[in-house]
């Protein structure tokens, strides 16, 4: 626990940073924690001033003072009505500053994802990038909810210790061992809990991914009858996090009634001590407060508790935020010319950093309009290849030239305007077919009816109730594998994209349906030279490599033939071979799930 | 004002709420274990909170007489308090014990019975993207009701007990008083109720919004390459701040309704302390109230706000909590569509099993009749290849086969017993299924083999291995059968992983094999290994493979075609080739594609 005194300073220097973003809502907070702060101390003297003028008088006197208790009652409504005003402007200034921070921080780090690189995403899991912008904000924050409270009250307890020292030292002595005591109590209370909560997350964890990959195994689970198994698997992780929690649980238990105690303790020590030293209005007064402040002044234990947790968070959340390696952009609006590109690879290197290069001095020209299949074995760089080419990120070394222009030299959006990308993995956002496909650019319904014929799609969507409005992605209407990727490649046709690359693009399209969209883009090609792509298709059927003018033969990262496919047959028994595997498939349909 | 306390739970469940509490407890009795004894302990402890008026109020009535300060007494009064507020904190921490080890050990019961459950439902394999949610019920929605417990819950129901035992103090003193301090509290409970109604909407919308701007932000992530790509950066970023800035405001909407509460409790104190003031001065004057016992009901008013606070902090907590309930319980409460027979049902005969499907139809819910009454018989040991075109129904053929799902009419008889009366026992020993993706566990080569075979030593492992075919395979494997495979297997190819799924299948010793043929793309080492491993394991079998290739049905003993729903055509592959029909058209563009 020699961390400790860190955790503490960067805690607060964290806390210091929201004050910086947010001051003006800040002060409010604050102002609104010290006006209810000098409430409660107020609430106190009105409950001494009845006491002395009003309570004792009456009983002693046999009658009550009127204008006394008038004064009284007056009182307790003014200080009702501060403390109101003081909980809007502390509750609601601070839930604002925490919503804001949380909401700034998730917009910046969301920017962050959308402006690095591809090959930074490939290093770093969904999940992990998904809870930086959750759970890691939330945690960051999580303390601003109490920070305002605890420094108004921290302030107020010095006051009241002022206040004490100037009605009587021996209660200021007391108060003195009473609120720190509650502090450290406090204090003590988060390092104890911290850890153990940790570790009840790293548990949680462990359960969840039992959970998850039990689920996703669920047919070997069911057909090899490995239900009871896995469910006992499953079970004893289960019943550790319950242990955990149940520990976690006493140390609540144990520490919470203690803090409780505490200031009832230092209340009844007021009664004991101040008895024989003041009168009885001051005595109740400040047992009063004693029992006032027991509550406020856990606020600075709740707030100390989340600090590590904020810390933690914002470790994560920095390594988001000041992640390098964005892309840096030239001015040059677009490629030169209209129609198909010209692509040049020179001496490409590429390698996801600190492991084995990927792809070694790759040098190739494609000239404009043809079409170019890469073949190769998994793990030749295929895909990487293709996310060089729309730069999804940089090569190492080497330079990839559209009509002979760097594409570094190129503007922000340049490159997407004349390259289009279908990728292996298809997304489809949430949101409707047109939307899907358009991506808010402003295409009209016949040019997204074009492109969704060229890819063969035009069937399917017509079917569905609401046409090119229907909801489509997470909320809307389940799609099958080989619709998900001719709806990504009508996305890519409405661009007219001038480079056309398609990353194993139909690899679920039934093979009829792909001969189609492919055959449709050839024949376009035949009859519209001028306004037809460039394209490379990355391929793994023996019928889509046939539509290549020719092949290039990516081994080992590099280029290790080019020619058509009956040369490469030919002359190069590895490329025969892979290709004669791709044969034997001789696939009648498309990949479909058993269950 | 109780009531209050209890009515955010109210509101936000209608009147099964008590019906879901007794489903639970059914569940996992552990959730009450104890609790008699619980709630004894929970009482003692709640007097902690009332030993201050009270010592308060022995101190100024017989302390201080007179205003002369009997120090004796005093000292005794305030060691008895001590006492006692120390016997509240051992009562305390024991009934906390007592309550977390209840509600965690009925949590954990409801996750693993809730989990196994999971396992029967068919909607696991049928709908890979509601795998997602599933695990949510077993893992974060637990989760939310034991932070729920761990947070707010205990001290919820602490806090009631504290308000009954003030409110008893108070009576004792002077009912009238009380009476008074009470009716100052009766706006806030009528106030209450409204906002919380309100409340419970503003905190619904939280959570709609927060889902929304976490699937906003999930876009940027997951479809980062197609973002890029298009350069629809702009786009994202705006639909992200739109769903930051709505989250935000009903965020902000949810807290300024809840400082409503804490006001409504800070007014109603203000007017209790005022009516103790002036009641108090009136009963005080008659003789019928000591200053002492009016300076305690001041002290016992005080008790009344901070329960109300805690309450309306715990009430977002506890909504999401009575939600997540009710999810988990909605998943127990889903049927299992596949019923098991259990000891009752009849056992597949040795050997290798015969096939049966009479009128077998079959309609996904809601769905269109996918198979017409398939009526199809397999002698025992035959080697059957299913083929035809992707949506003809041959995935359907094998679901029913596997009883994974079973006919909407018409049945499925293995070894002659319908599959229906088979019990699982029996059929999950005797047939197994290789699937095509090969799924494999997060562990070792060996420990994923022993999932067909459970306590299988390494040397079997490694002879499986090798009546296969695979040893040389095997001897590539870094540390052998004990090389990790990585999460779902990753750390293989897609090829290899079929390898250590066949293998699995191998030592389960089925006598029924069905297989899903992979379509992936494998390197040619690889797919002759597949290929002399598949032949070696349906050796002596009865085997059904549900082939993608017609090189596979080229080598089957038999194959069936189903197109549209029926089977078209059966027989030898040479034979249906020269049928034409169906196969014919499928073999002619199979060898088209090969001459490329």
């Amino acid at each position: 626990m020699t961390a400790r005194p860190a955790v503490l300073r960067r805690g607060t220097a964290i806390l210091w940073r929201a004050c910086q973003e947010e001051p003006r809502i800040f002060t409010w907070s604050l102002l609104g924690s010290l006006g209810y702060g000098l409430m409660i101390i107020a609430q106190a003297y009105v409950l001494g001033y009845a006491t002395d003028h009003v309570v004792v008088p009456a009983i002693n006197n046999g009658h009550a003072d009127r204008s006394a208790l008038a004064i009284a009652l007056l009182l307790i409504a003014g200080v009702a009505a501060v403390k109101v005003a003081g909980i809007m402007g502390r509750r609601i200034a601070a839930g604002i500053m925490q919503y804001r921070l949380q909401g700034s921080y998730r917009q910046r780090i969301a920017r962050r994802y959308l402006d690095l690189p591809m090959s930074w995403h490939a290093r770093h899991p969904t999940g992990a990038l998904l809870s930086n912008a959750n759970s890691d904000v939330e945690a960051l924050w999580y303390p601003i909810a109490p920070f305002p409270f605890a420094v108004g009250v921290f302030a107020i307890m010095l006051v009241t210790l002022g206040l004490l020292v100037a009605t009587d030292l021996g209660l200021a002595l007391l108060g003195a061992l009473v609120f720190p005591a509650v502090i450290v109590t406090n204090a003590l209370y988060a390092r104890a809990m911290s850890q153990r909560v940790t570790r009840a997350q790293a548990l949680r964890a462990d359960v969840s991914g039992i959970a998850h990959e039990s689920f996703e195994g669920a047919l070997v689970v069911k057909t090899l009858g490995r239900e009871d198994a896995e469910t006992e698997r499953f079970a004893a992780r289960s019943y550790v996090l319950r242990d955990a929690l149940v520990g976690v649980g006493r140390l609540r238990g144990l520490f919470d009634p203690l803090l409780e105690a505490i200031p009832n303790v230092g209340t009844l020590l007021v009664l004991l001590v101040g008895a024989s030293r003041v009168d009885a209005g001051t005595l109740v007064r400040v047992a009063y407060l004693f029992g006032l402040l027991a509550f406020p002044l856990r606020a600075i234990g709740w707030m100390l508790a989340e600090l590590p947790r904020s810390v933690v968070g914002d470790d994560r959340v920095q390594q988001v935020l000041t992640a390098t390696g964005d892309l840096p952009y030239g001015d040059v609006p677009a490629p030169p010319g209209a129609g198909p590109l010209a692509l040049q690879l020179d001496c490409v290197d590429f390698g996801y950093d600190g492991a084995a290069p990927v792809l070694t001095g790759i040098t190739a020209g494609i000239e404009p309009g043809r079409v170019v299949a890469i073949v190769g074995p998994t793990g030749a760089g295929k895909s990487t290849l293709a996310s060089l080419l729309v730069r999804l990120m940089d090569p190492d070394t080497g330079v990839i030239r559209y009509g002979g222009v760097d594409l570094r030299a190129f503007a922000p959006g340049a490159v997407a305007s004349a390259a289009a990308l279908v990728a292996q993995q298809t997304f489809l956002f949430d949101d409707t077919v047109r939307g899907n496909v358009t991506l808010g650019a402003p295409f009209d319904d016949e040019q997204v009816w074009d492109a969704l014929r060229g890819a063969q799609a035009d069937g399917f969507v017509a079917a569905l109730p609401d046409g090119l409005d229907a909801m489509i992605g997470e909320r809307g209407t389940t799609l099958s594998g080989g619709q998900r990727q001719r709806l990504s490649l009508a996305r890519a046709l409405v661009r007219r994209p001038r480079l056309l690359i398609l990353d194993d693009a139909t690899s679920a399209v039934d093979p009829a349906v792909e001969q189609a969209i492919l055959a449709g883009l050839r024949r376009a090609a035949g009859t519209q030279l001028d306004t037809q792509p460039t394209t490379v298709l990355i391929a793994h059927r023996r019928a889509t490599i046939a539509l290549a003018d020719e092949v290039l033969f990516l081994d080992g990262g590099r280029v290790a033939d080019r020619g058509s496919h009956a040369e490469l047959q030919e002359r190069n028994p590895a490329y025969a071979a892979i290709v004669s595997a791709y044969d034997t498939e001789g696939e009648t349909a498309g990949s479909e799930l058993l269950g | 004002m109780s009531a209050v306390t209890v009515a955010p739970v109210a509101a936000a469940t209608p009147p099964p709420l008590r019906s879901v509490l007794r489903r639970a407890v059914g569940i996992a009795p552990q959730f009450v274990a104890g609790l008699g004894g619980t709630v004894v302990l929970a009482i003692v402890a709640s007097g902690g909170r009332v030993v201050v008026p009270v010592v308060v109020q022995q101190v100024l009535d017989r302390g201080l007489d007179g205003g002369h300060a009997h120090l004796t007494t005093i000292r005794w009064l305030v060691l008895v308090g001590v006492i006692a507020i120390v016997a509240t904190v051992a009562a305390n921490f024991v009934m906390n014990a007592r309550l977390f080890r209840a509600t965690e050990g009925g949590l954990a019961q409801l996750r693993v019975t809730a989990f196994r459950h999971v396992h029967d439902l068919s909607v696991l394999h049928q709908q890979a993207e509601r795998r997602g949610s599933l695990v949510s019920r077993v893992t974060s929605d637990v989760d939310t009701i034991s932070i729920f417990m761990q947070y707010g819950g205990i001290a919820l129901v602490t806090s009631v007990v504290q308000l009954l035992l003030a409110t008893a103090v108070m009576f004792y003193y002077s009912w009238p008083l009380a009476l008074l301090a009470l009716a100052a509290f009766a706006p806030a409970v009528l106030v209450g109720r409204r906002m919380q109604r309100r409340l419970s909407t503003a905190y619904g919308l939280v959570r709609v919004r927060v889902g929304e701007m976490l699937g906003a932000i999930a876009e940027s992530v997951v479809g980062a390459a197609t973002i890029k790509a298009y350069a629809a950066q702009g786009r994202t970023a705006t639909r992200i701040d739109a769903a930051v800035e709505a989250t935000a405001a009903a965020q902000t909407r949810a807290q300024t309704l809840s400082v409503g509460v804490f006001i409504v409790a800070e007014v109603s104190a203000a007017l209790a302390n005022a009516a103790v003031i002036g009641g108090g001065v009136a009963l005080a004057v008659t003789g019928h109230l000591t200053v002492g016992q009016l300076v305690a009901f001041l002290f016992l008013v005080n008790l009344f706000v901070q329960p109300v606070q805690a309450a309306t902090d715990a009430l977002n907590q506890a909504q999401n909590a009575v939600a997540s309930f009710r999810r988990v319980l909605e998943v127990l409460d889903t049927p299992t569509d596949v019923a098991d027979p259990g000891p009752a049902g009849t056992p597949i005969p040795a050997g290798p099993p015969s096939i049966r499907f009479r009128q077998v139809r079959y309609a996904y819910p809601g769905g269109p009749e996918v198979l017409h009454g398939i009526d199809l018989e397999v002698t025992p040991g035959t080697n059957l290849a299913v083929v035809g075109e992707t949506g003809g129904g041959k995935t359907t053929f094998a679901k029913l086969l596997t009883r994974l799902m079973d006919p909407t009419s018409g049945a499925v008889e293995i070894g002659g017993v319908p599959l229906t009366r088979v019990p699982f026992a029996s059929l999950r020993g005797r047939l197994v299924v290789v699937p095509q993706d090969g799924f494999l566990f997060d562990t070792t080569i060996a420990e994923n083999v022993r999932h067909g075979r459970a306590g299988l030593d390494a040397a079997g492992v490694v002879t499986a291995f090798a009546d296969l075919g695979l040893g040389d395979w095997l001897a590539t494997q870094p540390r052998g059968v004990d090389t990790p495979v990585g999460e779902r297997g990753e750390s293989l190819s897609a090829g290899e992983r079929q390898l250590v799924a066949l293998v699995r299948a191998y030592v389960a010793d089925p006598e029924l094999l069905v297989l899903d043929e992979a379509t992936s793309a494998v390197d040619p080492a690889t797919e002759q290994r597949i290929a002399r491993a598949l032949q070696r394991l349906t050796r002596g079998r009865t085997a059904v493979t549900i082939a993608h290739r017609l090189s596979t049905a080229e080598a089957a003993d038999e194959v069936v075609v189903i197109d549209h729903g029926e089977v078209v055509q059966r027989g030898e592959h040479a034979a249906l080739v020269a049928e034409g029909g169906v196969y014919g058209r499928l073999y002619a563009s199979w060898t088209a594609q090969r001459s490329g």
